[in-house]
């Protein structure tokens, strides 16, 4: 055979040739850059004119960054140092810095109880956060609202343990008896905490100063701290507003679902800074003559309900996408209204709901800088007065708007990414 | 054998109430019904105490006396002897304003990018991502806050146009940016400028009558008429020959850099409080809106423009006529929700000292006449109506497409 191919043909070739590598164009680096960056002429020229948008923001960003200036105590002696060279002034960061994180009126000796009790938030988000993390970070979880408390206003140690001891005087009722009927149980327990915090009103009352850290005021925090804790007060208490509301809209009963549309739609449908004004200049009036509870409080009720509103229109939306044969699985096994959204329906809904919930986090983290404009001094408000007030530091505005952007930008990018991580965690269906 | 028609017939007893599914829920919404009764009684109670010891009422009388206060923007007559309800208009018109300006650029920004990142150009869409992460994350008012700044700061003062020989020119000879906010030019409507006004307008309507035409053409006969230019055409030239036939009835007043030493006269001056707000909210809004559209965009399955390309339909195509349509359905709602939040969001506006009816009403009136509880129900009612009829739109639309749905 093969001799009478040779005689017919030419030539064959026996082995295969060696696999040639592709040609330049096709390869690495060079066709990367032309399938991704040049590959028509339009996409040519958006190429360009992308590379000189991010020159021109590089060209004249990174001169006044890293020619920055660090230590001088007014804006004054850094432009001295500066001598009309381009750089930022960023001496006003070191300068003021317990001012942009703590407020002007915080005790300075004390600054290490609002960064303890920062630090331990992440021990007590850890667990809820994420599923591997160590079960008995939970405990501190549970503990954590009443030392963070403790440690951010001050005061005696009682305050905290008593509050403890009424919600665990709660939660003992409730467990004893929810078996029986979730209402009596939830009843029993709120009850018998009322009970035991005002038996607690008067312990404290008699042990002032015992076990007592410094007490601070309201009015004196401020700064970065302030966002934070309006931050995440009113996300932790307006989760449970917000199931209830949720849960009232879908009711059956016409007038606790009116109650509930009647809150949600007026809260959604005014600015959150119309909210603040009420908390501001209307509250007052509302409350029993004499009565005379902080900003900081009315403060945090408002965004809290406004915060709830706006998850419970999330929440609502994760109801109404389980299918209805989980509803009517959980009524076939006979489990009655408080059981199924326990057991069956909630843990469901509130899956589907997290990224939603997680938005509205991050929405109302945002939306923490508006006290501002009713004169708080949160890091905004910070900024604004009394440092950009002051004779040393008229002037230097982006240095101070820059690193508040970067400040919220960090907490709030983390969060959105943290939710798309859960997202994919959290993705049972198999597509 | 015996047969349950009826359940059995027991008399009514007080414990049913408790136990018995059928009246349970009746003592729910009855306990919530007092509850909610008690506690309004309880504030309104309060309310009426507090105003009691302070010697005030509630009365709207104090909208009828003049405000006393100026306001540097407003599109209606005012001055300070106006009244505060004057003032309070103004200002709703003013709210009104840069909301209608800030939803019209934040959806062409947000739609450039929205469609930018999901472009196959790896620099243009991590530019776009860039861009849509950099403005969700940071608070809007820090934005408000730091546009005002490159506005007031970086732009030179009226003061550089002036004179013989300016240190700036006129942008196109017509248009000062300055520090103060911006000067273009006024049109001045002169007599029979009303016939230009209304041949523009029936011009408009013969575009898309003309539309409609070509469209019902190439159904019935395949035959495509172009659409770009005579469109243009329709548009311009009956307005533009009768604008010359009336002998130009229309002329502009510019921005005159001669006429004063310290300030530039003439022409339109859009305000710096205004210009930062619009920009902000546009721009912030629009990182908002890019994230819809590239979610609606996303939401089509690849499928279809698989099946539009297996047709032979151009790229442009594929996008206008089949991918398009079918997105807007998803796009539309949470693009209205971000018109609403553009117009709660120009509440912030207090923040630079544009006058919108935060900060007329709720700002200044509030602090001049004290009448704390009228102007923040006056408030809260004109964003709420507001809203709910932005809400009711929604609803028809969200109605009308989802009919149409599979």
């Amino acid at each position: 055979m093969t001799d009478r191919n040779s005689q017919i043909v030419a030539f064959v070739r026996e082995e295969t040739i060696p696999q040639a590598p592709p040609p330049t164009a096709e390869a690495g680096v060079v066709k990367w850059v032309r399938v991704n960056l040049f590959s028509s002429i339009p996409y040519s020229i958006l190429t360009l004119v992308s590379l000189y948008v991010i020159y021109a923001i590089l060209a004249s960003f990174l001169p006044w960054l890293f020619n920055g200036v660090w230590h001088t105590s007014n804006i004054r002696e850094c432009r001295e140092v500066l001598e009309g060279a381009t750089g930022g002034c960023f001496s006003v960061l070191s300068d003021r810095w317990n001012q942009l994180l703590f407020g002007i009126a915080y005790p300075s000796d004390q600054y290490w109880r609002p960064s303890l009790a920062f630090v331990l938030l992440f021990g007590a988000l850890a667990p809820v956060l994420f599923p591997n993390a160590p079960r008995r970070l939970l405990i501190l979880t549970g503990l954590y609202p009443f030392i963070a408390f403790w440690l951010v206003w001050g005061g005696t140690i009682f305050i905290p343990l008593m509050a403890l001891a009424g919600v665990a005087a709660g939660y003992l009722v409730y467990s004893r008896y929810v078996a029986d009927s979730f209402a009596m149980g939830a009843a029993g327990g709120v009850a018998t905490a009322m009970v035991v915090w005002w038996i607690g009103g008067f312990v404290t009352g008699a042990t002032e100063g015992v076990l007592a850290l410094e007490a601070v005021p309201s009015r004196d925090m401020g700064g970065f701290m302030l966002n934070m804790i309006l931050g995440v007060v009113c996300v932790s208490l307006s989760l449970p507003l917000g199931i209830a509301l949720a849960l009232g809209r879908q009711s059956s009963m016409p007038i606790i679902k009116w109650i509930c549309v009647v809150f949600i739609e007026f809260i959604r449908g005014v600015p959150l800074i119309t909210l603040l004004f009420v908390a501001n200049v209307v509250l007052a009036y509302f409350l029993p003559p004499g009565t005379n509870f902080d900003l900081i409080l009315r403060v945090i009720i408002m965004i809290t309900m406004f915060a709830s509103a706006y998850i419970a229109e999330v929440i609502r939306g994760g109801l109404a996408a389980l299918p209805r044969g989980q509803y009517e699985a959980a009524d076939s096994l006979g489990l009655d209204y408080a059981q199924s959204m326990r057991l069956i329906i909630l843990p469901q809904a509130l899956k589907i709901s997290i990224p939603g919930i997680v938005n509205v986090a991050v929405g109302l983290f945002k939306d923490t800088t508006l006290v501002s404009v009713i004169s708080m001094f949160d890091l905004v408000g910070m900024i604004r007065g009394p440092i950009l007030a002051s004779s040393d530091w008229n002037g230097v505005y982006w240095e101070l708007w820059l690193f508040a952007a970067l400040l919220f930008f960090v907490v709030c990018y983390g969060i959105s990414q943290y939710s798309q991580w859960l997202e994919r965690q959290l993705a049972t269906d198999h597509r | 054998m015996t047969t349950f028609t009826d359940p059995p017939s027991e008399s009514f007893r007080l414990s049913m109430l408790l136990n018995d599914t059928r009246y349970r829920s009746y003592t729910f919404q009855f306990i919530a019904l007092l509850i909610l009764i008690v506690m309004m009684a309880y504030l309104g109670m309060n309310l009426v105490r507090n105003l009691a010891a302070a010697g005030l009422n509630i009365s709207y009388e104090f909208l009828d006396q003049p405000a006393g206060y100026d306001i540097n923007q407003s599109l209606i007559d005012y001055n300070s002897q106006s009244t505060h309800m004057t003032a309070a208009v103004v200002g709703i018109i003013n709210t009104l304003l840069v909301a209608f300006l800030a939803c019209l650029t934040a959806t062409l920004i947000g739609v450039v990018a929205g469609v930018l990142r999901l472009s196959k150009n790896w620099l243009v869409s991590k530019l776009m991502a860039a861009y849509v992460e950099a403005f969700r994350n940071v608070p809007v008012l820090i934005w408000i806050i730091i546009i005002f700044t490159v506005v007031t700061a970086v732009l030179p003062g009226a003061r550089a146009y002036l004179g013989e020989d300016p240190e700036y020119d006129l942008f196109l000879g017509m248009m000062a940016f300055t520090n103060r906010g911006v000067y273009i030019p006024a049109l001045i409507w002169g007599p029979g400028s009303g016939v230009v006004a209304a041949v523009f307008v029936a011009s408009i309507f013969g575009v898309f009558a003309y539309r409609r035409y070509a469209r019902n053409l190439l159904f019935e006969t395949g035959r495509l008429l172009p659409m770009g230019w005579p469109s243009l055409a329709i548009l311009i030239v009956p307005s533009l020959l009768v604008f010359f036939v009336m002998g130009q009835p229309i002329t502009m007043d510019m921005p005159d850099p001669l006429a004063n030493r310290f300030n530039l006269r003439g022409g339109l001056q859009i305000g710096a409080p205004l210009i930062a707000l619009w920009l902000a909210l546009s721009i912030y809004t629009g990182a908002f809106i890019a994230e819809n559209v590239r979610a609606g965009i996303q939401a089509i399955s690849k499928g279809q423009t698989e099946a539009a390309a297996s047709l032979g339909l151009r790229p442009n195509r594929i996008m206008n006529l089949v991918v398009l349509p079918q997105a807007l359905r998803v796009i539309i709602p949470p693009l209205i929700s971000q018109y609403l939040n553009i117009t709660k969001n120009s509440s912030l506006a207090i923040a630079v000292g544009y006058a919108d009816v935060t900060a007329t009403l709720g700002g200044i009136t509030l602090n001049q006449t004290g009448r704390a509880i009228e102007c923040v129900l006056l408030l809260m009612l004109f964003y709420l109506v507001i809203s709910l009829s932005i809400s009711s739109i929604m609803n028809v639309y969200n109605k009308s497409v989802s009919l149409k749905e599979r």
